[in-house]
């Protein structure tokens, strides 16, 4: 499977990560060959086998619907940049 | 042309849980911001979520009650997007095995037919954070209270063919949500809400047209508005030549028009994967069978046992039981005066009329339902006629005491003395003697006349019933 220039800059969108243009073409490859790499994985036979979601042969633990954390915001607010009124500030997200 | 719309529904219907769906924080409506926002809340490093097993109880009542098989084994997800008041970058959603598989609800038409509507599939998520865009000097505010509350989000097929059919399927599940007691069902406060996907094509075609799904609607009244809206935009649209674009158009309520939203290109990208977090869920047969054992009386087992147990109409028989509420009041009305007719018919005439007039609920309905059957007990046994008892209703709902206190004040009680209205009888007869005349000569119209004219004198006391017989009578001689 082969990633072309297109690809490599929509990943990076998703990502929220900031490429260099000149690095395009050298990500392009490089991603391509890991996914050369598990597609072999493609010609194992999996016929009748359920696709494992998790390594681990347990189930969920369930919580009782108890209402247990009490208001923290004065302490989790000493890590934000910003806040006001009680709510965290971020740059504006609607135009 | 003719166009046909095809329409699916996404509804969101919050749990009633007391806790977060993965956290210990609090549900409750309304506090201050960010005060109920813990450290999984606010996605800390290191914190790990651990599911509510009041969520899981909640969805599987709702799996078995649209006979839905509820999953042995589901997966969490983790559905990919950055926005700030989804603090992890993902909302832990379920993607390829949710909780409730393939089932459906039946919905009364206008008609009176019943159509049955597929439920492709129900699944748990969390709901995410609040995103406040006014009064922050260019910047946004963000209140986490909401975020990690419980949703089961309720995913149709696309049967639906008109806005009505949508908001018929909209209330039938409102009100299955509310007897299943898993959703307080205040859509104000966005505990349940509906995404419409809508698209047309030509009548006969069997290919669906390009869809457009429409956000942001909080009310029944809405939800009709905007689907006959983007029905018409799309069908002028192809009309003039023009194509449906897919894409995610806002319900704007006050100027009543859909509009795109800021286009989000790679939106739909969401790379879902296994919530690495969260392990399977499980659920057993065992599990399922007690759940189904504590299933209430459901809407549609209760309007059939009303039409076989008490006789009421299809129609009644649905309106009473459209909310658990309502058909607790019919209930207790019934058990009360012996006549299941008699309240029904009051109840979805009189108080309905009433309370639909004041925007009320039946759970606010200023008069009580042993109440409401002391005034229908008294036209059970003539004290008074129907018409009086209207009077008689509006002063109970103004506070003016109980149904045999109004009567016995404002001296309401029926006359049913035949002496006092056969001399009411002969005192009309006599004072209109043309139109008796006219009467005896076969002009049937008039007994209405005269037995409006006795009633009238009788300040509408006189049992109605009584001055039909004695007119009657009265031609005879």
């Amino acid at each position: 499977m082969s990633l072309d220039a297109n690809d490599i800059k929509a990943i990076a969108k998703l990502a929220r990560l900031k490429i260099d243009e000149a690095d395009v073409p050298g990500y392009a490859t490089n991603l391509s060959n890991i996914l050369d790499l598990v597609e072999h994985m493609n010609s194992v036979d999996t016929e009748g086998v359920v696709p494992m979601s998790h390594p681990l042969d347990v189930a969920q633990r369930l919580r009782e619907d108890i209402v247990t954390e009490t208001n923290q915001r004065d302490e989790l607010q000493k890590n934000a940049p910003a806040v006001q009124d009680g709510l965290y500030l971020v740059p504006r997200v609607i135009e | 042309m003719n166009y046909e719309a095809v329409i699916g529904l996404e509804i969101h219907v919050q749990l009633a849980t007391k806790s977060k769906i993965f956290s210990g924080a609090s549900t409750a409506y309304g506090a201050e911001p960010n005060t109920q926002a813990c450290a999984v809340d606010v996605a800390l490093p290191g914190v790990l979520p651990v599911l509510n097993t009041e969520a899981v109880h909640m969805a599987a009542k709702f799996g078995l009650a649209i006979e839905a098989e509820v999953a042995h084994r589901s997966v969490f997800a983790r559905k990919n997007y950055f926005y700030p008041d989804l603090p992890k970058g993902y909302q832990i959603s379920q993607f390829e095995l949710p909780i409730v598989g393939s089932g459906h609800i039946d919905i009364e038409l206008e008609s009176g037919e019943t159509k049955r509507v597929g439920v492709t599939r129900a699944h748990l998520e969390e709901d995410a954070g609040k995103s406040l865009h006014e009064d922050f000097a260019g910047m946004t505010g963000i209140d986490l209270n909401r975020a990690g509350t419980p949703l089961l989000e309720v995913v149709s097929e696309p049967d639906m063919r008109s806005a009505a059919e949508a908001v018929a399927y909209m209330k039938k599940m409102h009100s299955l949500v509310r007897y299943l007691e898993i959703c307080d069902g205040n859509m104000q406060e966005g505990s349940f809400r509906c995404d419409a996907n809508i698209s047309v094509r030509p009548k006969g075609q069997q290919a669906f047209g390009t869809r457009a799904e429409i956000k942001n609607m909080n009310s029944f009244r809405f939800v009709e508005r905007a689907i006959n809206h983007e029905i018409e935009r799309q069908i002028d649209l192809i009309e003039d030549g023009g194509e449906v674009v897919q894409e995610t158009r806002l319900y704007d309520a006050n100027k009543d028009e859909t509009r795109p939203m800021r286009s989000k290109e790679e939106a739909n990208d969401y790379r879902y994967f296994p919530d690495p977090d969260l392990l399977p869920v499980f659920i057993d047969d065992v599990y399922l069978d007690q759940v189904r054992k504590l299933l209430p009386e459901l809407p549609d087992q209760k309007k059939q046992r009303y039409i076989q147990t008490f006789g009421l109409s299809s129609y009644d028989a649905s309106v009473l039981t459209s909310s658990r509420e309502l058909a607790d009041y019919f209930e207790i009305v019934t058990a009360k005066t012996g006549d299941a007719k008699l309240s029904a018919n009051w109840i979805s005439g009189e108080l309905a009329a009433r309370l639909n007039k004041e925007e009320l609920e039946i759970g606010a309905s200023r008069v009580s339902a042993e109440a409401y059957a002391e005034l229908l007990t008294r036209i059970k046994d003539n004290t008074i006629s129907g018409k009086i008892a209207k009077d008689v209703f509006e002063a109970m709902w103004n506070g003016e005491g109980s149904a045999d206190e109004i009567i016995g004040s404002r001296g309401l009680k029926q006359i049913t003395d035949s002496g006092a209205i056969e001399a009411m009888v002969d005192a009309v007869v006599a004072s209109n003697p043309e139109q008796f005349e006219q009467l005896k000569g076969g002009k049937d119209k008039l007994m209405g006349f005269f037995v409006g004219q006795v009633m009238k004198a009788s300040k509408g006391k006189a049992n109605p019933a009584q001055v039909n017989e004695l007119m009657r009578k009265k031609l005879q001689d």
